[in-house]
């Protein structure tokens, strides 16, 4: 198989490491739900937590968004060890979190308008993103106005516009439905080869996880840990239209499914 | 339209009679334009609304207040929240004699009793409302750098909002319940004084056309908090995600 696979803790210099988890422990009362997890970020690739639900991957991903406190352990973001969120990190909701009595542009300049930057500013570059992820003429609408997929588009541009180097993705595209969510799949993976940003995914869809990754860590639960990462190696630099039909992406979505059928219910 | 029917229907029962003192529609609006024209139903209102309005403001203020605190707070609830929750279900009337002892029949006592009425509908409302934050919004917020400050102002006082305004409608009816109550009960000054005189002389029409009077004010008062909200979370009226 064609599968470059290596141990549970890659060996990289530290350059490279847009965000690095050491030693994480987090329980829940008396539920155990992180054990002494470490795992590097890679700069400007994207990483995607995979794993059965009830794995922690979402905890993973909200202790390194700074929203949750680890019992031990540390989070470092270029280089800097984390105490709380922090403008080189900017999360995407699974439920969009979409302010209702807000329109578009408000909503999407809502982390600039937290950062004190004066209106026609932030509107200007609300504005451009919102331009980018393609939902321009919809400035004035309110999210109930919106579609699903449209709704979700909102939280990216609100993400983008605040310019960080880390984008924290929990689950973004689970509750669109499929066709909307195969369109996202692709826009994303432009979106990594555009922006030289890091991008954490955590998704518990096997095949998407393979679509956008540059590195899959699989997460075991109870307690969580990483069982393995995988880095897809000969499909990345193909048209988005070849992925799914690569003898490297089918062998893959199979290995995965191996090693987690046991863990579900 | 519903106006129409119920206006209709009023005219109707005063004149089959339901009962000898149950005037007609007519009748009671021909007493509201005597009052009216007279000046004394302005002369009784400048009375009524005194405790009315302080008691509303008050409540309002100090309900919302509490409320924030409360939903924010467990402690906070733990402490106050059943003091809110047994003036909602005291029997209010039974309450108002051991008031006239403490603080007399002047205006506090008045005060008092609207407050008693208004209040807790407002506090548990509010805080309520706080407690129900979608937490992914707060978490959206505090991810993208808000301070306490800022996640209380920009996202759980709009998102509690339209449940807040809902607790003051229903405490600004309890509370012009409580002024008539408290005019009937303590002293009989202004519109109660006007209900409870034209009562004992059998001039039921000015009776009847003082209550129309106060429900009509109850209405206005309601349709401007309504204009409120609207001014300050314009948002509200724009429907919600239901998802």
């Amino acid at each position: 198989m064609a599968i470059s696979q290596t141990s549970a803790q890659p060996l990289a210099s530290t350059a490279d490491i847009a965000v690095s988890v050491r030693n994480i422990s987090k329980k829940y009362n008396q539920t155990e739900a992180l054990r002494n997890l470490s795992l590097d970020f890679p700069k400007g690739e994207l990483t995607s937590l995979l794993g059965p639900s009830g794995c922690g991957k979402t905890t993973l991903l909200k202790i390194i968004a700074g929203l949750l406190d680890a019992n031990s352990g540390t989070v470092q973001v270029g280089g800097q060890t984390i105490s709380g969120p922090g403008p080189d990190r900017a999360f995407v909701f699974q439920d969009f979190a979409l302010m209702p009595w807000a329109n578009v542009i408000r909503n999407v300049a809502f982390g600039l308008e937290l950062r004190g930057i004066a209106k026609s500013e932030r509107e200007a570059i609300a504005e451009k993103y919102i331009a980018s992820v393609g939902l321009t003429g919809f400035e004035k609408s309110f999210p109930h106005e919106l579609s699903g997929g449209m709704r979700q588009r909102v939280g990216l541009a609100r993400a983008l516009s605040v310019n960080a180097q880390v984008l924290l993705l929990d689950e973004p595209f689970s509750a669109v439905d499929e066709q909307t969510r195969r369109k996202f799949q692709e826009d994303l993976l432009a979106l990594v080869q555009n922006e030289s940003k890091t991008f954490i995914f955590v998704t518990h869809s096997i095949e998407e996880a393979v679509y956008v990754s540059d590195q899959i860590a699989i997460l075991l639960p109870r307690p969580s840990r990483v069982s393995e990462i995988i880095r897809p190696s000969s499909f990345r630099g193909k048209s988005v239209d070849n992925i799914r039909r690569d003898p490297e992406y089918l062998d893959i979505v199979d290995q995965i499914w191996a090693s987690l059928r046991s863990y579900v219910e | 339209m519903s106006a129409v029917i119920v206006f209709s229907a009023w005219e109707i029962a005063g004149r089959v009679p339901i009962s000898y003192s149950f005037p007609t529609f007519l009748e009671s609006m021909a007493a509201l334009a005597v009052i009216t024209l007279d000046g004394s139903i302005f002369v009784a209102y400048a009375e009524t609304l005194k405790p009315l309005v302080t008691g509303i403001a008050i409540s309002g203020v100090l309900g919302v207040g509490i409320g924030l605190w409360v939903g924010l707070s467990e402690k906070f609830e733990w402490l106050f929240a059943p003091i809110f929750i047994v003036m909602q279900a005291a029997p209010l009337a039974a309450l108002i004699p051991l008031l006239v002892m403490i603080y007399g029949i002047g205006l506090t006592s008045k005060v008092f009793v609207v407050c008693i009425m208004a209040m807790p509908v407002i506090v548990l409302n509010t805080a309520s409302a706080v407690r129900n934050t979608p937490v992914s919004l707060k978490e959206m917020a505090r991810s993208f750098l808000a301070n306490d400050h800022e996640v209380l102002l920009k996202v759980i006082i709009p998102a509690a909002s339209p449940i807040i305004f809902s607790g003051l409608r229903l405490g600004v009816s309890a509370g012009f319940i409580g002024a008539i109550l408290s005019e009937l009960k303590i002293t009989p000054t202004g519109v109660g004084d006007i209900i409870t005189f034209s009562r004992s002389i059998a001039d039921y029409p000015t009776m009847y056309a003082a209550i129309f009077s106060i429900i009509l004010l109850a209405v206005l008062f309601l349709n401007l908090l309504e204009k409120l909200e609207n001014y300050l979370f314009e948002g509200n009226n724009r429907g919600y995600i239901s998802d």
